[in-house]
């Protein structure tokens, strides 16, 4: 294996070209104020590559991924809250040193299960595991009565309006509509300050960078081809022994974890989470960034929701009162011209071009195979699964 | 909507200027006399966008959304206002420009966009915001950049702040005086409270029962909350039939009171068998409700489109003027109309443009010409502003049938309320 050949079976290329992006060009090219927003556009990316993991490869499509963004989100905005309630600050109200709307709705005393996160390595660790417990809960029940397709779909669904309906009413305890807002310090640290917020932007960026490399790894891994070899004919999988709903399960609370840190990094970026991030709107455009960013490409993911978001910025900024149609034709264009998203367009118009150019150079035709990794852990496979089936995930995405 | 192509007819719009010259002996002339304005460099110590001719300001509601309906009388509100101040010369002498912005009814893209016009565009001014949820996303964006908000929404209170100036009442203002009478003139003693489930009815209701349970001696007979957008009551009208109450007092809010109102109507409970008073029902609701559904209910607000006097007549028909014979005008669009004025009065008084001067300056800003009446800010940011009740009409209106004596002092953090 020459390095080369390394170098492109991993796609590093892409993935050195977006951190560049991200780590050199953004924060040299935008004002403090532009940065802050692409951090918000990037915590959003999180949930993008999750549902790469989760819709591209393992073929379930969760339209309730808001459900554990803003779980991630819940949990830290907690732990910003109760630093931001001390006693002194909060001196105005009936029962010092409880969140303000506690205090509004008749509360005089801290919920015992707020106590916990008052301190922040359980509120880290709650942001993770919160969304993968609720994930696995959920993908267990539902993965091994094998409900799959529209009806896992649907059921997502139902549990984002489940969690808006319940923080909405529970609004002592919530902060119900208005969400959990004013949040000021972390760990005494300012994080409403401009140089706080190019801090966050770089945390969250490089997190978005491990993330990816994270998730390229496991896709490149037997759990990744498995994973793919699942999603286009799950009964070979199960019939060859394998527990094919362990695997949904796992891939299931993965996303979740990963929308988890998105949640938790657009708290920190915002500065308050409330239910419209929970709801079925945000869920339903959280799958159009995979989708527009293609859902079988981690970075085309990152692109897509950069794109989406910073589109709708743009078009809001611009035109306020039709913004809305254009977003909804940038959609309806993408979807109806571009099936495979901006990962597809890139591997059907520009990458042909830059392989024609370096096989003229190089007199030698570049080896197909070689830019998928799957075939390589193929020997590791059951029997039963051929090249074909596993290799056409890859290809086909309808 | 052939309506609102009337401002764009050359004809209108010199109407509409000579209008605003019609209201200029109302104001009084600008404190500068016919002088050059001040220098800029005086006016403006804050690097805020305000240049020799022209100071830009901010204005940050839903045109898109949920929101939406409620919001575009707010903002054509407050575009009325700033057409009006710049037919008279603007503030400082410099024409107000005005930076739209959508917070597509959506509370990040308003905390966004709160920081977009302060950071990236130095206004001068925001007025905007309707809902709760929206003042909150974006209140500590204000107090982190120093800006300033003009909130036009009747509100729950529990908030003050440096930053904002609430142009509409907080919840002591609008409920207190209204049950006093309703105690007073229709006898009331027992109570079915409704609402929608979110921090203003909650905490309204919470005001509501402090003050019939202590001050009047009456009693709760029946507490109920509903998810924002609910549409179905029967539920609810079996309990109120079972109860009878003297009096339902509601604050439903937004999609849930169309149906709301037409099953009462469905159910037999008229005007004419239940007392029933509501805080969270405008000219605006009614619009989508319909006149017939609600005949005969009060309403309790500090403004109404009918009332009768010089200043609102003459809002009222610069509003028409503007936006179509058939536009109505509620609380918050009048509350809103209010946000321009006050704060050319501010700067006018501190003589700048500056934040903190301008915040300094507030307190004892005083209005002559508001339609509501005269209007005086509070040194907590709120205003002094006067109650009022309100008959339904078959076609929309109120009619005015009671008000406060007198102006009603702002209160956002009651005691024994809470």
């Amino acid at each position: 294996m020459t390095p080369t050949t390394w170098f492109k079976r991993h796609g590093l290329a892409s993935w050195l070209v977006l951190a560049c992006l991200l780590l050199v060009v953004f924060p040299l090219l935008f004002d403090n104020f532009r940065l802050n927003l692409v951090g918000k556009y990037l915590s959003y990316g999180f949930v993008a590559i999750g549902l790469v993991m989760l819709w591209g490869y393992g073929g379930v499509l969760s339209l309730g991924q808001g459900v554990f963004f803003g779980l991630g989100g819940y949990c830290m905005a907690m732990f910003l809250k109760l630093e931001a309630s001390d006693p002194i600050t909060t001196k105005i109200q009936s029962t010092p040193g409880i969140p303000d709307f506690m205090d509004w709705n008749q509360l005089t005393a801290l919920p015992a299960w707020w106590v916990p996160f008052e301190y922040l390595p359980f509120a880290l660790l709650a942001v993770v595991l919160v969304p993968a417990i609720l994930a696995f809960v959920i993908g267990y029940a539902m993965f091994k009565r094998r409900v799959g397709g529209v009806y896992f779909a649907i059921i997502t669904q139902a549990v984002t309006l489940i969690l808006t309906v319940l923080i909405i009413g529970q609004q002592g305890y919530t902060g119900g509509v208005n969400g959990i807002t004013d949040l000021k310090t972390l760990n005494g640290w300012d994080i409403r300050t401009d140089s706080a917020k190019v801090i966050l932007y770089f945390v969250n960026a490089g997190l978005l960078l491990a993330a990816i490399l994270v998730c390229g790894w496991i896709q490149r891994s037997k759990l990744g081809t498995l994973l793919l070899a699942m999603r286009d004919k799950e009964d070979r999988v199960r019939f060859s022994g394998y527990d094919v709903s362990m695997f949904k399960v796992f891939v299931f609370c993965l996303s979740a974890m990963l929308a988890g840190i998105g949640g938790a990094l657009f708290t920190l970026q915002v500065g308050f989470m409330s239910p419209s991030l929970v709801g079925i709107v945000p869920s339903i455009e959280m799958v159009i960034f995979a989708a527009v960013g293609g859902r079988m490409s981690l970075i085309g993911a990152v692109y897509g929701a950069l794109l989406v978001n910073a589109g709708k910025t743009y078009f809001s900024e611009s035109f306020p009162e039709l913004w809305l149609y254009l977003m909804a034709a940038l959609f309806i264009g993408v979807v109806l011209a571009f099936p495979n998203g901006l990962a597809g367009l890139y591997e059907t118009y520009v990458k042909p071009r830059i392989g024609k150019r370096k096989s003229t150079v190089a007199a030698a035709p570049v080896d197909a195979p070689a830019q998928h990794p799957a075939p390589t852990t193929l020997d590791a496979l059951p029997p039963g699964l051929t090249v074909k089936n596993a290799e056409r995930g890859q290809g086909e995405l309808a | 909507m052939s309506d609102f192509d009337e401002p764009h007819d050359p004809f209108l719009t010199r109407r509409r200027i000579l209008q605003g010259m019609a209201a200029l002996p109302l104001v009084g002339l600008p404190s500068f006399g016919f002088g050059a304005p001040p220098p800029t460099a005086k006016v403006n110590t804050t690097n805020l966008a305000v240049t020799d001719t022209e100071v830009t300001v901010g204005q940050l509601h839903s045109a898109t959304g949920t929101m939406a309906i409620s919001e575009t009388g707010s903002i054509q509100a407050e575009q009325l206002a700033i057409d009006q101040i710049n037919a008279m010369g603007g503030v400082l002498g410099r024409k107000i420009k005005v930076i739209k912005e959508d917070g597509a009814s959506d509370w990040p893209t308003f905390a966004e966009k709160a920081r977009k016009l302060l950071v990236s565009d130095h206004v001068a001014a925001v007025f905007g915001c309707w809902t709760s949820a929206s003042r909150k996303a974006v209140l500590p964006v204000f107090e982190k950049e120093n800006g300033m908000l003009y909130y036009p929404t009747f509100y729950e209170g529990l908030e003050q702040s440096k930053n904002v100036i609430y142009t509409g009442q907080e919840a002591t203002q609008q409920i207190i005086w209204g049950l006093d009478w309703a105690k007073k003139e229709k006898k009331a003693k027992t109570f079915f409270l409704v609402g929608s489930d979110y921090i203003w009815p909650r905490t309204s209701m919470k005001i509501a029962r402090k003050h019939i349970e202590n001050f009047q001696k009456g009693s709760i007979v029946g507490e109920e909350y509903y998810p924002l957008g609910h549409t179905n009551f029967n539920s609810l009208i079996n309990k109120i039939k079972l109860k009878k109450p003297d009096c339902v007092y509601c604050a439903v809010v937004g999609g849930s009171n169309v149906a709301f109102y037409k099953q009462l109507k469905a159910a037999g409970i008229n005007a004419k068998k239940q007392f029933l008073l509501t805080i969270s029902v405008t000219e605006d609701e009614v619009l989508g409700i319909g006149g017939e559904n609600v005949e005969g209910f009060y309403s309790s607000m500090k403004y109404f489109q009918s009332l009768n006097n010089p200043n609102n007549i003459a809002f009222v028909k610069a509003f028409k003027a503007k936006y179509g014979a058939n536009a109505v005008i509620g609380d918050v669009t009048q509350a809103a109309y209010l946000g321009p004025w006050l704060w050319k009065a501010t700067v006018e008084k501190a003589g700048s443009f500056d934040v903190d001067k301008i915040a300094a300056a507030s307190a004892g800003i005083e209005l002559k010409t508001a339609p509501e009446g005269y209007v005086k800010i509070h040194p907590n940011h709120h205003l002094w502003s006067k109650a009022r009740i309100g008959l339904a009409q078959p076609n929309g209106q109120f009619k005015v049938v009671a008000e406060s004596p007198a102006l009603i002092e702002p209160n956002p953090f009651p005691k024994g309320y809470q």
